[in-house]
């Protein structure tokens, strides 16, 4: 019984595929049509998936940076770095003294000359420090309690744009949802007028189908598996849409990161995300083709 | 096998096509139905494949009540049924081969005997050596055992054909009965519909006239 469920069910399944092969082109630009209407939320995710992981890289152990008065003593300078030490909020510690600041603004910047013309070195000994918190009115209560210390000149942190860039995000994720939503429909509404079409011009052969003793269920699985296989297809075009985007944009990128001394690369769809978009792809195509043929089959009734 | 009881099928139009039918079909019986177009010959043949429902009256099938079956029901007693449509209905888009093939797929026969079932109908029709024609390269004669083929290969306990001589030539028409003729002899239970009087001139069978949608005695 059920391997004789199975063999129906992969006869249509290949039935179907040669369906789609049988029209190539009709099925070729529904494919694409489909495909690049995929392509755009999913890119836009792309881009707030990596835009998350840099902030998150940041937000998640929050860096401050302490600037010491210019007349600071090694000694209290140990004694700085005692403090910080004891406190339990402060995860990591790295000191950068003047000379090494200077020396790393020399070469990163290609200010050579200019810092070479210096008759003294104008930058401060600092303190990098990476806390655990990561709320804003944390991070803020510590920022004032360090401020307050004796040999600090300044303590900067600016956990402004961590919000704003949180903000961003949000707005972008629910920008997203809403093309999604959006283009969702119309991929079902494409869907819909495509099985209508194939219903139409099969409509012979689902009258004497139903004449001789097909259920529904058999009349309707052709034109599901077809909704399936397209928009399963679909997804795989958008797939490969963004994957070549995010390859051609990242040998792009390349430069740009040489020039700033950053890490800029776009990091492609996970696996999970690729399968969830062939999935939902797929779910939307069997979808549209399911409401196509519940609002046409019953049309055809034998007389 | 088929009884009518106080059988009656009034059209939405106001049209009665079947007026308070009663008739009664053995299981092995085969019958004609005639009368002339207009008689409700083609109404009481679709009534039986429930392609028509009855406005009143019980009409049974191996003791099923087909007037109050469930939708979801109707194609389990299309199965039972083997259907030679006046129209045809035969699919252009596909071969010989595939046309007598539909019924097993959709009755969900065992894959691996399909293929040898459906030649042994077309070899029954004398069309196998014609598996892989297009039925639009068919002619008229062909086409009706093709019908044939395809309504049978299934191996139905009823045959019902509605008009299966219309068109044919004397000769075809002698054909088609001498094989309606060898199902009967297996067992199976066949209804024609038919308003060629030559065919009806030398039967030994029974014959129904329906007269203004009245069986006539």
């Amino acid at each position: 019984m059920i391997r004789a469920w199975l063999i129906q069910h992969g006869l249509v399944f290949f039935l179907t595929l040669k369906r789609l092969i049988a029209t190539p082109l009709t099925s070729l630009l529904s494919i694409i049509v489909m495909g690049i209407a995929l392509s755009l939320p999913v890119g836009i995710y792309v881009l707030m998936q990596n835009l998350q992981a840099f902030s998150g890289q940041t937000a998640s152990s929050p860096q401050m940076s302490l600037f010491l008065k210019l007349d600071v003593t090694q000694d209290s300078i140990e004694k700085v770095n005692q403090r910080l030490e004891e406190n339990p909020q402060i995860l990591a510690i790295q000191f950068i003294p003047k000379d090494a600041a200077l020396q790393q603004l020399q070469q990163s910047t290609g200010l050579t000359d200019i810092a070479a013309r210096l008759a003294r070195n104008p930058l401060p000994d600092a303190f990098v420090i990476h806390t655990q918190e990561n709320t804003a009115e944390a991070l803020e209560h510590l920022r004032l309690t360090l401020q307050n210390w004796p040999e600090i000149e300044h303590v900067q942190f600016d956990s402004a744009w961590i919000e704003r860039l949180n903000a961003l995000l949000d707005l972008g994720r629910f920008a997203v949802l809403m093309l999604a939503m959006l283009l969702s429909v119309a991929i079902i509404a494409i869907m819909f007028n495509t099985i209508r079409l194939q219903i139409l011009t099969k409509r012979d052969e689902i009258e004497l189908s139903k004449l001789i003793g097909a259920t529904d269920s058999f009349i309707r699985r052709p034109f599901l598996y077809f909704g399936a296989l397209q928009g399963l297809a679909g997804g795989a075009t958008a797939w490969l849409i963004m994957a070549l985007a995010i390859r051609t944009l990242n040998e792009q990128l390349i430069t740009l990161s040489q020039l700033y001394a950053i890490d800029l690369q776009l990091q492609p769809l996970t696996t999970a995300d690729s399968i969830s978009l062939l999935l939902f792809s797929g779910w939307l195509g069997w979808l549209g083709a399911r409401i196509s043929v519940a609002s046409h089959l019953w049309l055809i009734e034998p007389k | 096998m088929i009884t009518f009881k106080n059988v009656s099928k009034r059209y939405p139009d106001g049209y009665v096509a079947l007026n308070n039918v009663d008739l009664a079909v053995a299981a092995g019986e085969m019958v004609f139905l005639t009368g002339h177009s207009g008689a409700g010959k083609s109404t009481l043949l679709k009534l039986i494949a429930a392609i028509e429902r009855p406005t009143s009256g019980v009409i049974t099938i191996s003791g099923q009540n087909i007037a109050q079956l469930k939708p979801a029901a109707i194609p389990y007693l299309r199965r039972k049924i083997g259907f030679i449509f006046q129209d045809h209905k035969l699919l252009f888009d596909r071969t010989v081969f595939d046309n007598v093939l539909l019924p097993l797929q959709i009755s969900n026969f065992d894959h691996n005997t399909v293929a040898a079932r459906v030649r042994a109908a077309l070899d029954k029709v004398g069309l196998l050596k014609k598996e892989k024609t297009m039925p639009i390269a068919l002619s008229g004669g062909e086409r009706q055992r093709l019908c044939i083929a395809r309504a049978v290969v299934h191996r139905p306990a009823i045959l019902i054909a509605d008009e299966p001589t219309g068109n044919l030539d004397v000769e075809y028409a002698r054909d088609i009965m001498t094989l309606f003729t060898s199902f009967n002899q297996v067992g199976v239970t066949i209804l024609i519909a038919t308003h060629d009087a030559s065919l009806l001139e030398d039967t030994q069978h029974r014959i129904l006239s329906l007269k203004q949608g009245k069986l006539a005695a």
